[in-house]
């Protein structure tokens, strides 16, 4: 059998008290390219629209940019800024949570390292959003950690973030 | 038991900088789905595609939905040499794209495409698209099609094979 190629690394489940972050830290430097997927809802007030998700890296907050294009079910639109928003989560409505995919190829090269951001949030009648984004951390440093925190408030009980590591042979 | 493994790796190949296309040859048809995934710009503003089984004719139509940060756009080609991937095109530096060749064996039923790309000092976009040939895809030609210039050297592209059992 072939040696397995889509790896996971790391998992954490948001406990009862809620987390302002969530941190991937000691990111094993052996495989080609990262996958975050996450399901997240915060405790932030406000609707789903007001709310998002960032991600730096090495706990770096600089030298970041997006493009963003975003869908609402009514209307598209397109942003940017300098930062990385990694979805639009849902807040105040219980049960309801967003879903993320973040790509992030050749994360221990000398390269600016890109990413790619799909992200969905769905809550029947009171909002549904969808985003693609192009994010850019234009710094030549390996990617040795990863953070992930909300806009406003924190991340509820039972939002889970997965790293995978996926090598190219 | 251990389960099999679904996401397999079947070639990855780094641009040089002084060519237009790259190819990926004798794709085994024992998977499911197709996945390339990369890093990559060119070197100049043109675009990259895909083509299949070199097919360089007429023979392909594909959707873009983009935006550039401040407006959102939407263009279509069809009876076209090639499916976008990067359409506005980058020569700025390494943006990601992942590209989904669904049920890509099969000899009954045009094959279609999911691609996305983005750079965050240009575009990001999605694009859809269709190569009106029921042949099974044995090889996936990427490359500046419609346009001037190179792929950019050190780009990379990975060729994963899916399994969907």
């Amino acid at each position: 059998m072939a040696t397995s190629t889509y790896n996971l690394i790391a998992s954490q489940v948001v406990g009862s008290g809620g987390a302002s972050s969530i941190t991937f830290s000691s990111i094993p430097q052996t495989y080609t390219d990262l996958l975050v997927v996450m399901s997240v809802s915060t405790n932030a007030s406000g609707t789903a629209s007001a709310n998002g998700t960032n991600i730096n890296f090495n706990g770096v907050t600089t030298n970041r940019t997006y493009k963003r294009l975003e869908g609402s079910g009514s209307s598209v639109s397109s942003d940017s800024g300098s930062n990385i928003p990694v979805g639009t989560v849902n807040a105040g409505s219980s049960g309801v949570f967003s879903n993320q995919q973040i790509y992030i190829p050749n994360y221990t090269s000398s390269n600016y390292k890109s990413v790619s951001v799909d992200s969905v949030v769905e809550y029947n009648s009171s909002v549904g959003t969808q985003d693609l984004v192009a994010g850019l951390w234009s710094s030549t440093a390996a990617i040795t950690s990863l953070t992930i925190y909300p806009d406003a408030g924190s991340f509820i009980q039972y939002s889970t973030f997965y790293l995978y590591g996926i090598k190219n042979s | 038991m251990a389960s099999a493994q679904t996401y397999t790796p079947i070639a990855t190949i780094t641009a040089s900088g002084s060519t237009t296309s790259v190819t990926f040859s004798s794709i085994p048809q024992t998977y499911t789905d197709l996945v390339i995934a990369g890093a990559f710009y060119e070197t100049s503003s043109s675009n990259t595609s895909l083509q299949f089984n070199g097919d360089t004719g007429s023979n392909y139509s594909s959707t873009t939905l983009l935006a550039n940060g401040s407006s959102v756009s939407s263009a279509r080609v069809s009876n076209f040499a090639c499916i976008f991937w990067d359409r506005q095109g980058n020569a700025t530096g390494y943006g990601t794209g992942v590209a989904h060749i669904m049920n890509y064996s099969n000899t009954t039923t045009y094959k279609t495409a999911l691609l996305r790309y983005g750079y965050a000092g240009t575009w990001v976009e999605v694009d859809a698209g269709s190569w009106h040939n029921t042949s099974a895809i044995t090889s996936i030609t990427v490359g500046v099609v419609s346009g001037s210039g190179n792929l950019a050297s050190g780009s990379t592209y990975t060729l994963y094979g899916i399994l969907a059992a």
